[in-house]
């Protein structure tokens, strides 16, 4: 079948691409576009390696159709960081060890990203509950929720 | 042949589709079709997408609501009218799921998912198809469930059901073994309206209990008419498994499921469960 034309935001850039018809926004974003911050883990919508936001909310790459995104902005945490200034959650992350093998942490990093967006002062339990669908076999979860909370803490601090 | 897709405007043109090529099927959010793609279960075929916004209704202020099937978990979490829905539509995957699960979807969630539907089916919930010819009818949720098992329903447009009697009156329980997000073990949803202290109208279904959810009428039968005490309540339990098919699977077997129903029936009842 013919391929199709898609054209979005991402990170801030306009991008128009061609993609297979049931191609996913993870194979566009990797392969065509070539942001490997989004990894595939599981294409099952089990793991999370894959979360972008779409129009701010929390998407899963590796099952949303490329083409459902047209006119749509996606960002990725490849877009997170001010050239060599790190985004808070990045230096929350690096500060609270809250990466080890490093595989979930563009995923975990855009959940939260979405959480703080729209809750900026989460509990602990709006953080797990947040990451609830990212799946880190390294850390034990404890480092990273620190680390988010720490985020939203010091973003709360600039804000005063 | 490899996997279709096909973008039309209308549910009409979509439902003409559905009836005349077998092999077609409607994509709501992706989270069974695109995955089922990503593993290989799904090879050939069309899937079909429309943008109608009909799809994205949400009426739900009044006494009847009616929900259009592109509807979201996360649009129903966003939605004061829908709080009797939040703890169902909350156990569907985590956010980035819910961003994109929709109504429709999971009205054809294989087991053990599917819990959303546990929660129609206790509503007494009515689903609009579009079957290609002759314009939309209304369909029973539990009749839909049955011809799903056979194949071939049509397009589902909508849901529709009236709104719980009380704040109290409608209650769901989803258990499962990882928290907070997790796959079923079973689930659970009530709706008890009272009447003078009598139960009247009671509906119950459970999820992950056989093929499709299912209504547990026994215990319905057990419980109408009388009102909500210790007795009741262990009759209740009693009539539990009545009508269950269970399956075993990588989240729990058969066994374990008939075992815990009863005791997870019996708090939601009492109301022992948050």
């Amino acid at each position: 079948m013919a391929r199709m034309p898609v054209q979005f935001r991402l990170n801030g850039t306009d991008r128009a691409v061609f993609v297979e018809p049931v191609e996913t926004l993870l194979g566009t974003i990797r392969r065509g576009l070539g942001d490997f911050a989004p990894k595939f883990g599981c294409g099952q919508g089990t793991c999370g390696a894959c979360t972008v936001l779409v129009d701010g909310e929390p998407r899963l790459g590796c099952l949303t159709l490329s083409v459902t995104c047209e006119g749509r902005s996606i960002e990725t945490a490849s877009g997170l960081a001010d050239g060599p200034t790190l985004h808070p959650l990045q230096a929350a992350f690096m500060e609270h060890f809250a990466a080890q093998c490093g595989f979930c942490t563009p995923g975990m990093l855009m959940a939260a990203k979405a959480l703080l967006d729209r809750n900026p002062d989460p509990t602990r339990v709006e953080v797990v509950e947040a990451i609830a669908g990212n799946i880190c076999r390294c850390t034990g979860y404890e480092p990273i929720i620190n680390a988010i909370l720490a985020a939203a803490q010091q973003r709360g601090a600039r804000r005063a | 042949m490899p996997v279709n897709l096909r973008i039309v405007q209308g549910l009409q043109e979509a439902a003409e589709i559905l009836a005349g090529d077998r092999a077609a099927q409607m994509l709501g959010g992706g989270t069974l079709l695109v995955r089922a793609i990503n593993e290989g279960a799904m090879t050939e075929g069309t899937l079909l997408r429309t943008v109608d916004p009909v799809l994205l209704a949400i009426n739900a202020g009044g006494a009847r609501v009616e929900l259009g099937a592109g509807v979201t978990m996360a649009m129903v979490l966003a939605s004061r009218d829908l709080s009797y829905l939040h703890a169902p539509a909350r156990g569907i995957g985590g956010p980035a799921v819910r961003t994109t699960a929709t109504i429709g979807g999971n009205l054809f969630a294989a087991t053990p998912y599917g819990d959303f539907t546990t929660a129609l089916l206790a509503l007494d919930a009515v689903v609009t198809l579009h079957a290609g010819f002759g314009g939309a009818r209304a369909m029973p949720l539990e009749e839909m469930l049955a011809n799903r098992a056979r194949g071939g329903v049509g397009l589902v447009a909508s849901v529709g059901f009236n709104r719980p009697a009380g704040a109290d009156a409608f209650r769901f329980l989803k258990v499962a073994r990882v928290r907070p997000k997790g796959i079923s073990v079973l689930s659970i949803a009530v709706h008890l309206p009272q009447n003078a202290g009598r139960i009247s109208g009671v509906r119950i279904a459970y999820g992950a209990m056989g093929p499709t959810p299912l209504r547990a009428k026994a215990v319905e039968r057990v419980l109408e008419g009388r009102s909500l005490d210790a007795a009741t309540i262990a009759a209740a339990k009693t009539a539990a498994l009545e009508g269950t098919q269970p399956a075993t699977d990588a989240i729990a077997s058969e066994w374990y499921r008939r075992e815990v129903l009863p005791v997870h029936l019996g708090r939601l009842l009492a109301g022992e469960t948050s």
